[in-house]
């Protein structure tokens, strides 16, 4: 009788075997990836379920929108784009399966994703010991130069270095750090700290709260009675909301004590509520206001493609990027080939809504002029200055004498 | 008979996986044998015992850390700092990390820490009559706090990130298809072990105190047996299990993070147990083996809605199998059993 139990169970432990094993067979290509018969695959891999979800599926949507617009200009090197879109599911281990399954399954010719700094560690050993690339497209916490990661978000020479020396610029001799619990705001606070230290500008506290946390009473409190000139935010995700309807019933003003965010972007500030966030500074590369010629188009394209009330935001701009960079440098090569299109990419150059942006060839960042804006009351963010020209990508700031202790 | 014929055939299945398919799909497939480790522990302690435990992420995260600081620091070298360490602004080794240099350590870390934990956790809690919803919602409380500690001390244990970037176990190259053949086989070993470990638990007078606890835990202290002990015993079996499965997940997967521990992914390890059926361990092993099979599927498939999908099948199995899969096929050789006495007795 315990028989037929068993050979039901047996039943239910083969069956995913032999599924699996149905999906195994597919034919190899030769020198390079990705490239079939009428196109050419590449792999989008972002959260698209989970806590990043929100964050994510926009810097999708640009990407997605990018190869459309190859595509309709005859795609790259003659032959469609097909995009393998994967779901990262705001988990890293999945990211990193995901990743392998591009790469060795759909054999794709590049990947574009990731959003956290957990998803890109989780990614990195995944494309070094394949030899794929990853082209990431957040602004991160530097100190990393992978030579199968391609970054296209900014490095902290062009976002956190220029939003500080503009704070310092503005006489502000006391800041207040407030940030999410993982790599990148602990990172990014560490080299606050070291600038802080060099510059005379005295931190009054660092406080962290764990990734998704909406109690901001305790923290509010203790940011109000150290009375610091401006707060340096690296919160990400929903805890904003919290933290600035906090702080705004503390009666913490812009005027008197500006919030400077460097993970508000256009998508937040909506979430946020422009009320709440309105007069505070954030750091970027890019705004929807930016007036290039290329964002005109952008912005337009991406309205006519998801929706006249979508906004779109640094992190998707950079996704976009991406694609187009990586087009362009494989134009250039001639082939998808990992290593001539990593050969080829060194100083290309697109007219990217930011302005121009060019691959440096040696740490595999790109050029881009920093922003620093200021929360409208309608949502946007209106510059209030800029490099004006492309800030070299430093990822290591070998080149600040007061960073020199950071770099392992 | 024919019940070994069954066992020799998954086992010979087992076997031929290795062969047949793509290291990628093998890896995948190892990594749902380390689920199904952990499903023979939960099926001890919740179906055969009673005991619902939701957190048992926190001896699986015990046993994975144990290995992946073994690991990590074999890759480091005698006077290296594991990566994290180095840009988390940690300058000398914890003191904490040191012991786990040695591989003997490390080994036996992986069993008796989460072991031990669950050991002690078990009697204060067992000794004190906390059972049902209260004894559910303690392990999972765990779950969520182990992992607040875990992201907080990012320079020990590499916060958020989790400890990822291995390259070797032990003598094993992991980039290299043998190696990953050969950490599949011992997970698939384990698994075997283990269930046979738990079968004989089961079998045993043991197995039928535990049932009996299970069932009427005062009508056993009356009898004169003290059902903290047997309650402690078995979840801390369960959760020398966990640990073996996460230690194991780590050479598999290649990293092991806060996020693989907390309560969704504690909830998930207890679906495939469900969905199989809690109280046959086959049913565990199949179920842990086919949700988690489930979700790489129609996570590829339906990269916008999987998680719909998923959500479906375990509502469903829910709706029409109570008991999970292997309650179906039981009730079925029940009612057939019925029919037949009833026949001859016509």
């Amino acid at each position: 009788m315990r028989s037929r139990l068993l050979k039901a169970l047996t039943l239910s432990l083969t069956l995913p075997v032999v599924l699996v094993a149905g999906c195994v067979s597919e034919p190899g290509t030769g020198a390079s990836p990705g490239v079939g018969g009428d196109g050419i695959k590449v792999g989008v891999l972002h959260s698209l379920s989970g806590t990043m979800a929100i964050s994510e599926v926009t810097v999708k949507d640009a990407e997605l929108l990018a190869i459309e617009e190859l595509n309709a200009s005859g795609g790259v090197l003659g032959k469609k784009l097909v995009p393998v879109t994967e779901d990262g599911a705001s988990d890293w281990p999945t990211f990193a399966e995901k990743a392998q399954k591009l790469i060795s399954q759909d054999k794709v010719a590049t990947v574009f994703g990731g959003w956290t700094s957990a998803s890109r560690k989780a990614m990195l050993p995944v494309f070094e010991r394949n030899k794929a690339l990853l082209w990431y497209p957040v602004q991160y916490e530097g100190l990393e130069s992978s030579p199968y990661i391609f970054y296209t978000g900014a490095t902290t020479n062009q976002q956190i270095v220029p939003a500080l020396d503009y704070l310092a610029a503005q006489g502000k001799k006391k800041l207040f750090l407030v940030g999410s619990d993982y790599v990148f705001p602990r990172t990014a606070n560490k080299i606050i700290k070291a600038y802080a230290a060099a510059k005379g500008i005295e931190v009054l506290g660092e406080e962290y709260t764990p990734l998704g946390h909406t109690e901001y009473g305790t923290l509010v409190n203790k940011l109000v009675d150290a009375k610091p000139d401006a707060v340096f935010n690296t919160l990400n995700g929903d805890s904003n909301v919290a933290f600035f309807k906090q702080l705004r019933s503390a009666g913490i003003t812009a005027a008197g004590t500006p919030v400077v965010s460097v993970s508000v972007a256009e998508e937040e500030v909506k979430g946020i509520g422009p009320d709440n966030v309105a007069g505070h500074l954030v750091a970027w590369n890019y705004y929807q206001t930016t007036r290039t010629p290329a964002n005109d188009t952008f912005v337009k394209a991406f309205k006519a493609k998801y929706g006249v009330d979508k906004v779109t935001s640094d992190p998707m701009e950079a996704g976009y990027n991406a694609v187009k960079l990586w087009a362009a440098a494989v134009t250039k090569a001639g082939s998808t080939d990992v290593e001539a299109v990593k050969k080829a990419a060194g100083g290309i150059a697109i007219d990217a809504p930011e302005g121009t942006t060019t691959i440096d060839g040696g740490n595999q960042h790109v050029s881009k002029t920093a922003r620093i804006g200021v929360v409208e009351p309608d949502g946007q963010i209106k510059e209030v200055w800029s490099s004006g020209a492309p800030i070299t990508p430093d990822p290591y700031l070998k080149g600040y004498d007061w960073a020199s202790g950071l770099a392992p | 008979m024919s019940s070994r014929i069954a066992l020799a055939l998954c086992v010979l299945l087992l076997a031929v996986a290795p062969f047949t398919l793509s290291p990628f799909r093998l890896g995948l497939l190892a990594k749902y044998l380390c689920f199904a480790i952990v499903a023979v522990g939960i099926a001890l302690a919740w179906g055969q015992g009673g005991m619902l435990v939701l957190g048992q992420g926190v001896f699986f995260g015990l046993g994975g850390y144990a290995m992946g600081m073994y690991l990590k620091l074999s890759e480091a070298g005698s006077a290296g700092l594991p990566d994290f360490m180095v840009w988390s602004g940690v300058e000398e080794l914890p003191a904490l990390w040191k012991p786990f240099a040695n591989p003997v350590f490390a080994l036996a870390a992986v069993v008796l820490v989460p072991g031990l934990v669950a050991f002690l956790l078990g009697l204060l809690v067992f000794r004190q009559r906390v059972r049902g919803a209260y004894f559910a919602i303690l392990s999972q409380a765990l779950a969520a706090a182990f992992v607040i500690l875990l992201v907080g001390r990012q320079g020990i244990t590499g916060g958020t990130n989790g400890l990822t970037n291995f390259s070797r176990f032990f003598q094993l190259d992991l980039t290299d298809p043998n190696g990953q053949r050969a950490v599949y086989a011992i997970a698939a070993v384990v698994l075997g072990l283990v269930y046979l470990v738990a079968r004989l638990v089961i079998r045993g007078r043991f197995g039928r105190l535990l049932v009996a606890v299970r069932d009427g835990e005062d009508r056993v202290r009356f009898l004169g047996y003290d059902p903290a002990v047997v309650k402690t015993v078995t979840f801390t079996m369960s959760a020398v299990m966990a640990g073996l499965a996460g230690a194991l997940f780590v050479p598999i997967v290649g990293i092991i993070s806060p996020a693989l521990l907390g309560i969704v992914p504690s909830l998930e390890l207890l679906v495939g147990v469900a969905v199989g059926g809690r109280f046959v361990l086959a049913g565990a092993i199949g179920g842990a083996i086919l949700v988690n099979y489930a979700k790489t599927a129609f996570s590829e498939d339906f990269a916008e809605g999987w998680l719909y999908l998923q959500g479906g099948l375990f509502v469903l199995v829910l709706v029409f199998a109570p008991k999970g899969l292997a309650g179906l096929v039981t009730g079925a050789r029940e009612r057939l059993a019925a029919r037949v006495r009833k026949e001859r007795v016509a």
